[in-house]
C-alpha cells in the first residue's frame, strides 16, 4: 500500500439550473497512513465535495480516488471502501437512528454481518473510546450536542475503519461541545493510530494536526504544517479566513520592526518571546 | 424600546420528576437602543428567557414589561408583542418554507394585514438591510441559495416587521468567518441606522467584544456577571469557573502579568494590545 488515501487529479463538475459547476478542479492530495489532516476553506470551496469522494459518496468526473489501493470507481469495492474510510457529519441529530445509545452504535456491525458476541465487544470498545460507557443505556435525544456527536463517532468506531472524515463535526456544537469532540478526534489519531482527516472552518482546531491543507473555489491553495500555514497571514485574511488572534498580533508587531519570530500560535509562546525582550 | 425583566422564573414540567428550574428569579433592565450581548452555557437559561420575551412561553412567576406593556399580563394580545420585538432563532434558515425569497420575507408584513404596496417596500428594505440583491433574487427559490444567502433571507424576514426590539439567538452558528464576520457587520450597521435595542446571543467572546454596549453572562439560571464588556473579560477566573472563555489576547494579557509584564487590563483587540506592546517596547528603549 502507498497511501491511505490517494487523490490523483480529481475534478468534480455537476450541474444546477442548466448551468456547468466545476466543484473540484484538478486536486491532487495523498495521505498517509495514521496521518492527521485538516482542510479548511469557506462554504463552497470544494472540501465537503473533496470528502465526500473519499467514501465514494461522489465519484470524479476526470482523475480517480483510492483508498488503501481500492479505486472508488469500480462499484464492487465500495462496501469495503465505506467501512475503510468512516465518515461523520456536521448535525448529529441526522446520524443517530436508534433510541438506546448502544443499539445506535451496534447498527453498523449488525450491518456488516458480526457475530453478536463480536458486537457487543465492539461497542463496548468504541463508547469506552468516547467516554459514553455509562450512557449507553440512555436514550440518545436526552443528550447534548457533544455527546450525540461523540455517539455517532462511536458507531463509526465500531465499524473498525482504518480511516475517519469529518465533515465539520463541531460546526453545530456549544464551546464545550466542541472541546469534547476535538479531544475525542486527538485520541483517536494517537491511540488509536487512525488516519483522520477532519474538516472544518474553526483554525484553533489545526493547530494540532499534521498538515494543514487550505481550499478555495475547488483548488488547494496553501499547504504545509499548521506553523507554515498560519504564518501566511496576509494571504489567510485575503481568503477570509481567521488567523489566531497571537499569530495575527505577532504578525502586526513584526511590522513595526519589533523583533519576533513570525510562526507564533499560542499564547503561552507569545508570553515567553515577549518576557525575552524585557 | 426599554425592557425590564423582574423576578423571572421559569419552570420546565412543574411537579413532575422531570421538573427543572431554567431561570430563577432573573432581574434585568435594559434600556431603549442598548446592544446587548447575551452569553452562557448550554442549558444557562439563555434561550428560555430570550423566548419569553416575545411571548413564546410564560413565566412560571415574574413579569416582563416592554415599554410600559406587561406582556405576560394574559389580556395582552401576542400579536401586538411580536410586532414589537423580533426573534431571529438558531439556524432561522431552517424555517424558510416558501417558493420565493420575496414571499418567504413577505410573509409575516402580509399577516400584518398590510397592502401589496407596503410589502413590496418592506421586503425591499429588509433585503437591502441584510445586502441581498433585491432584483436578482427575489424571484429565486430560497433552497437554491448558498447557507450564508438562506440565513440572511431568513433574518430578512424577521426585519420585514419592523420590530423595535430584536433578538438573535446565535445568527453565526455554523457559518464560515467570512459570511460570519459579513452578517455581524450589516447587525452592526442596522443598529447604527435604527438605534434599535439589538439582544445577540453567542457564545464566541470575541465577536461579542466587537459589538455589544453590554454584556449579560447567564449561569445555571440566573444572571452571574453583567457590564460593558471591558468589565465583564476583567472577571476572567469567574468566567472560566463557569466554563467560559476571555477573548485570547485578553488571556494573553493576564499570562503576561503573571510574567511581570504590566500593560493595560482592559484590552481585547488586536489593535489594542499591538498599541499597547508597541508603547512598552518602545518606552523601554527610550528609558
Amino acid at each position: 500500500m502507498k497511501s491511505m488515501i490517494e487523490v490523483e487529479n480529481v475534478t468534480f463538475q455537476y450541474k444546477n439550473n442548466e448551468e456547468e459547476i466545476k466543484a473540484l478542479k484538478d486536486i491532487s492530495i495523498k495521505v498517509k497512513k495514521g496521518e492527521f489532516v485538516v482542510i479548511i476553506g469557506h462554504n463552497g470551496s470544494g472540501k465537503s465535495t473533496l470528502a465526500k469522494h473519499i467514501n465514494a459518496l461522489l465519484l470524479p468526473t476526470e482523475g480517480k480516488v483510492m483508498v488503501k489501493d481500492m479505486d472508488t470507481k469500480d462499484e464492487s469495492n465500495m462496501w469495503d471502501i465505506r467501512q475503510t474510510a468512516g465518515m461523520v457529519f456536521q448535525n448529529p441529530d441526522n446520524q443517530i437512528v436508534a433510541t438506546i445509545v448502544e443499539e445506535d452504535v451496534a447498527f453498523g456491525p449488525e450491518n456488516l454481518g458480526v457475530t453478536p458476541e463480536e458486537i457487543r465487544k465492539r461497542v463496548d470498545e468504541a463508547l469506552n473510546i468516547v467516554d459514553m460507557i455509562e450512557y449507553r443505556e440512555k436514550a440518545p435525544h436526552l443528550l447534548s450536542g457533544g455527546q450525540k456527536q461523540r455517539i455517532a463517532i462511536a458507531g463509526v468506531i465500531a465499524m473498525r475503519p482504518d480511516c475517519i472524515i469529518f465533515d465539520e463535526p463541531t460546526a453545530m456544537l456549544d464551546p464545550v461541545g466542541r472541546n469534547e469532540v476535538i479531544n475525542t478526534i486527538k485520541k483517536l489519531n494517537k491511540e488509536e493510530n487512525i488516519t483522520i482527516i477532519h474538516i472544518t472552518h474553526f483554525m484553533e482546531e489545526a493547530v494540532n494536526a499534521d498538515r494543514v491543507i487550505v481550499m478555495e473555489d475547488g483548488k488547494i491553495v496553501l499547504e504545509g504544517t499548521p506553523r507554515e500555514v498560519f504564518t501566511q497571514v496576509e494571504k489567510l485574511k485575503i481568503l477570509g479566513l481567521d488567523v489566531p488572534q497571537v499569530t495575527d498580533l505577532a504578525h502586526e508587531l513584526v511590522k513595526e520592526g519589533i523583533s519576533l519570530p513570525a510562526d507564533i500560535l499560542t499564547v503561552d509562546e507569545m508570553v515567553m518571546e515577549l518576557c525575552r525582550l524585557k | 424600546m426599554s425592557i425590564k425583566i423582574e423576578k423571572l422564573t421559569h419552570i420546565y414540567n412543574p411537579k413532575s420528576p422531570f421538573e427543572t428550574k431554567a431561570l430563577d428569579n432573573v432581574s434585568i433592565e435594559i434600556q431603549d437602543g442598548e446592544f446587548i450581548g447575551l452569553i452562557g452555557h448550554t442549558g444557562s437559561g439563555k434561550s428560555t428567557l430570550i423566548q419569553h420575551l416575545n411571548g413564546l412561553i410564560k413565566p412560571s412567576s415574574g413579569k416582563i414589561i416592554i415599554n410600559n406593556l406587561d406582556i405576560t399580563d394574559t389580556s395582552v394580545k401576542l400579536v401586538e408583542v411580536r410586532k414589537r420585538v423580533g426573534l431571529v432563532f438558531q439556524y432561522p434558515e431552517h424555517q424558510l418554507f416558501e417558493e420565493t425569497v420575496y414571499k418567504d420575507i413577505a410573509f409575516g408584513p402580509f399577516n400584518l394585514g398590510l397592502t401589496e404596496k407596503e410589502i413590496k417596500e418592506r421586503v425591499k428594505e429588509a433585503m437591502e438591510l441584510v445586502k441581498l440583491s433585491y432584483d436578482q433574487l427575489k424571484d429565486r427559490s430560497p433552497f437554491e441559495l448558498s447557507g450564508g444567502q438562506r440565513r440572511r433571507v431568513a433574518i430578512a424576514g424577521v426585519l420585514a416587521m419592523r420590530p423595535e426590539v430584536l433578538i438573535l439567538d446565535e445568527p453565526t452558528a455554523g457559518l464560515d468567518p467570512r459570511s460570519r464576520d459579513e452578517i455581524l457587520q450589516q447587525i452592526k450597521v442596522l443598529h447604527e441606522k435604527y438605534k434599535n435595542t439589538i439582544i445577540l446571543v453567542s457564545h464566541s467572546m470575541e465577536d461579542i467584544a466587537k459589538l455589544v454596549d453590554r454584556i449579560i453572562v447567564m449561569h445555571r439560571g440566573k444572571v452571574a456577571l453583567t457590564g460593558a464588556p471591558r468589565e465583564v473579560f476583567k472577571q476572567s477566573s469567574i468566567l472560566e469557573s463557569i466554563g467560559l472563555g476571555i477573548p485570547q489576547i485578553t488571556f494573553l494579557m493576564d499570562k503576561l502579568k503573571e510574567a511581570g509584564v504590566h500593560l493595560g487590563e482592559d484590552i481585547f483587540t488586536v489593535e489594542e494590545a499591538k498599541e499597547e506592546i508597541l508603547k512598552w517596547i518602545r518606552g523601554k528603549r527610550d528609558a
